[in-house]
C-alpha cells in the first residue's frame, strides 16, 4: 500500500474547530519521530560521536554504552536478553536476516518455508528470492477476517520444513495474527519461528518467550523512533537458533551483522521501546477508542462501508474501510488535507489493487475503494472528528458523481452486468 | 506526483453531473470501463435529430481524479458540436489539455471510448428507433 501520491500543502492551515492542517494520519507508514526520542539522540551525533566498536578509549566507551543501554531498552520490551538482540538497518534487513540466514545455516535439515500471502513484501520477496535457490515456500492463505487457519499451517509443516515465518500484525488491515498458538505448534514441531513484528512491537504486548518466538523483525521508525533502524531478536535458548550472517565484515554484533553501529539510531530506538513499555497500556486503550470513535462516525453516516478485517484481532490504531461506488485515489484527492493511504491501484506503484486486500477475498472492485487509517501517538480527538466529517461528505459527494452507485440505487446488480474490459 | 491545476479544477467543479433518460430516442449513452479496473464511466448526449448536434452531454464517473477529470471535459467539448465532429475528439487532446502523466493515459483514452459507446448508442438507436437496454461497452 502506498501513500497518497499528490503533494501536501506546505503551510500549516487551520480548520475551524481549531485542529492543524494538515492531519498526518498514515501511522503505518511511518510514526513522527517522539521528541522525547530525539533529546536523547542528539548527544550521540556531536559530543558523543564515537564508535561502539573503538574499545580503547573513552569516544569509543561512550557510543558503546549507548548502544547497550538501548540493548537492554529493546530487550526489555520484547522479554528477551541482551545477547538475543542484533541491531541492523530496519525491518527489511531484519526480516532478510533472519529468513535468509535460517535457510543458510539449517540447509543441511530441509529446504521448506511456509509463509502467508499477507506478509510484508520484505518477507514474501526475500521467500521469493530463495525459491531461485532450490528452497520451497508454502504460502498459506488468509481467512476472510485476515488470520492464518491454524490447520493450514498444521497440514503445511513436512519434515522438511526448516522455517515458519509470519507476522505479528498487518501494515495493511492491522489484522494480529495468532503468533502464540503458530509458535506453540512449531516448537512441538522442531521448527523455527519468524515473526515480522515491525507493526506489532510497541503498540500491543508482544514476548517471545509467552508466544514462543525464536527469530523477530522490529522497526524503529513504527514506534516513534528514528527512520533507517531496526533489530532482530534471534533465541538463544530453549531451543537455540543460529543464523548466517548476509552482511560480513569486521564482525560487529557477534558476527552477525557487521557494520560500524548508527549509534544515535540504535540509542533512538532503545529510547522509543522505553516510552512505549511505559506508555502501551495507556496508549492502546486511547488509540482503541479513537479509532472506535472514527468508525461509528463514519460508519453511523454512510451506508455500504465494509471493515476489512478482524475487528477483535486487530491494533489498536488501525481502520482499513472500503466505500463501496468510490474510488481511493479519488477520496484520497478530496480529503488532501489529510494524510492516509488507499489500495486502490491507482496510488501503488504496481498499478494494481492491494494484494493483502485481494487475499481477504475483497473483490477488485472494494480493493480500489479502501482507506487505510492509522491512528497514532500525536493524534487527537478533535482530529478524528475532522477526519470523520471530511471523509463523510468527500465520499456523499463521489458517490453523488458514481454510476455505479446510481445503478445500484436503481436495483441493477453491478455483478450480472457484462462490463467491457479496458 | 502532484495534479495539474486543470484536473484539480475538474475534481472540484465537476462540469455536466448528471444523467438523462437513456430510454429516450435523442439520447446515446456510454458505459465503459470495469468496477474491477478501478475506473467507470458513464456518459450520455442529447442529441438534435434534424441538425445531429449534441445539445447536452451528462457524466457520472467512478475512478481517480483524473478520469474523473477527463469525462468532464469530455462533456464539455461534445456540446455544441455534431456528431460527426465529436467523433473526432481524441484521447491525446485530453491529455494535452490536462497535462495527464504517463499513468493516466488510460483515462483519457476511456473518456475516447465514452464519447464513442454514447454516440453509438444514440446512432443504433436512432436506426431501430425504439430504446434498447444499456449496455457496457468500449
Ligand atoms: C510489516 C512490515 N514489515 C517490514 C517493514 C519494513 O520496515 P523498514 O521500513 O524498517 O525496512 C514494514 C514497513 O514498511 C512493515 O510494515
Amino acid at each position: 500500500m502506498s501513500t497518497d501520491v499528490k503533494t501536501m500543502p506546505q503551510e500549516q492551515l487551520v480548520a475551524a474547530n481549531g485542529v492543524k492542517l494538515p492531519i498526518y494520519m498514515d501511522n503505518h507508514a511511518t510514526t513522527p519521530l517522539d521528541p522525547r526520542v530525539l533529546e536523547e539522540m542528539l548527544p550521540y551525533f556531536m559530543e558523543k560521536f564515537g564508535n561502539a566498536a573503538s574499545r580503547n578509549h573513552s569516544f569509543g566507551w561512550a557510543g558503546e554504552e549507548g548502544v547497550e543501554t538501548a540493548r537492554e531498552r529493546v530487550a526489555k520490551l520484547v522479554g528477551a536478553t541482551t545477547k538475543e538482540i542484533i541491531f541492523t538497518s530496519g525491518a527489511t534487513e531484519s526480516d532478510n536476516l533472519a529468513i535468509k540466514g535460517v535457510a543458510e545455516m539449517y540447509k543441511e535439515k530441509g529446504n521448506h518455508i511456509i509463509t502467508a500471502v499477507s506478509e510484508h513484501k520484505a518477507v514474501l520477496d526475500t521467500c521469493k528470492r530463495l525459491e531461485k535457490y532450490c528452497y520451497r515456500v508454502t504460502y498459506l492463505p488468509v481467512q476472510k477476517d485476515g488470520l492464518v487457519d491454524l490447520d493450514d499451517l498444521k497440514r503445511a509443516i513436512d519434515d522438511k520444513t526448516i522455517l515458519v515465518t509470519i507476522m505479528a500484525a498487518n501494515n495493511e488491515i492491522g489484522v494480529l495474527q495468532p503468533v502464540a498458538e503458530i509458535g506453540k505448534l512449531c516448537r512441538e514441531r522442531g521448527v523455527i519461528f519468524h515473526s515480522d513484528a515491525t507493526q506489532a512491537v510497541g503498540k500491543v504486548p508482544v514476548d517471545v518467550n509467552k508466544q514462543n518466538i525464536d527469530v523477530m523483525s522490529i522497526s524503529a521508525h513504527k514506534m516513534y523512533g528514528p527512520k533507517g533502524v531496526g533489530a532482530l531478536y534471534v533465541r538463544r535458548k530453549n531451543p537455540r537458533v543460529q543464523i548466517s550472517a548476509i552482511i560480513d565484515g569486521g564482525g560487529h554484533e557477534r558476527g552477525m551483522r557487521s557494520g560500524t553501529l548508527n549509534v544515535p539510531g540504535i540509542v533512538g530506538l532503545g529510547k522509543a521501546c522505553l516510552i512505549c513499555m511505559e506508555d502501551m497500556p495507556k496508549e492502546s486503550c486511547h488509540l482503541a477508542g479513537m479509532r472506535n470513535r472514527l468508525r461509528d462516525n463514519i460508519m453511523g453516516r454512510l451506508d455500504e462501508v465494509y471493515i476489512n478485517g478482524s475487528m477483535e484481532h486487530r491494533l489498536p490504531g488501525n481502520l482499513n474501510i472500503s466505500f463501496a461506488y468510490v474510488e481511493g485515489e479519488s477520496l484520497l484527492m478530496g480529503i488532501n488535507d489529510v494524510a492516509v493511504s488507499s489500495g486502490s491501484a491507482c496510488t501503488s506503484a504496481t498499478l494494481e489493487p492491494s494484494y493483502v486486500l485481494k487475499a481477504l477475498g475483497t473483490g477488485d472492485d472494494l480493493a480500489h475503494s479502501s482507506i487505510r487509517f492509522g491512528i497514532g501517538r500525536f493524534n487527537t480527538e478533535a482530529e478524528i472528528d475532522y477526519v470523520a466529517d471530511r471523509v463523510v461528505e468527500t465520499v456523499q459527494r463521489l458517490r453523488e458523481l458514481s454510476p455505479l452507485y446510481e445503478m445500484a440505487k436503481e436495483g441493477v446488480d453491478l455483478k450480472q452486468v457484462k462490463w467491457a474490459a479496458e | 506526483m502532484s495534479y495539474s491545476d486543470k484536473v484539480l479544477d475538474h475534481y472540484s467543479h465537476p462540469r455536466n453531473v448528471g444523467s438523462m433518460d437513456k430510454g429516450s430516442t435523442d439520447v446515446g449513452t456510454g458505459l465503459v470501463g470495469a468496477p474491477e479496473c478501478g475506473d467507470v464511466m458513464k456518459l450520455q448526449i442529447k442529441v438534435n435529430p434534424e441538425t445531429s448536434v449534441i445539445e447536452d452531454a451528462k457524466f457520472k464517473t467512478f475512478g481517480c481524479g483524473s478520469a474523473i477529470a477527463s469525462s468532464s471535459l469530455a462533456t464539455e467539448w461534445v456540446k455544441g458540436k455534431t456528431v460527426d465532429e465529436a467523433l473526432q475528439i481524441k484521447n491525446t487532446d485530453i491529455v494535452k489539455e490536462l497535462s495527464l502523466p504517463p499513468v493516466k493515459i488510460h483515462c483519457s483514452v476511456l473518456a475516447e471510448d465514452a464519447i464513442r459507446a454514447a454516440i453509438h448508442d444514440w446512432k443504433k438507436k436512432r436506426e431501430t428507433a425504439k430504446p434498447e437496454t444499456v449496455e457496457a461497452r468500449s
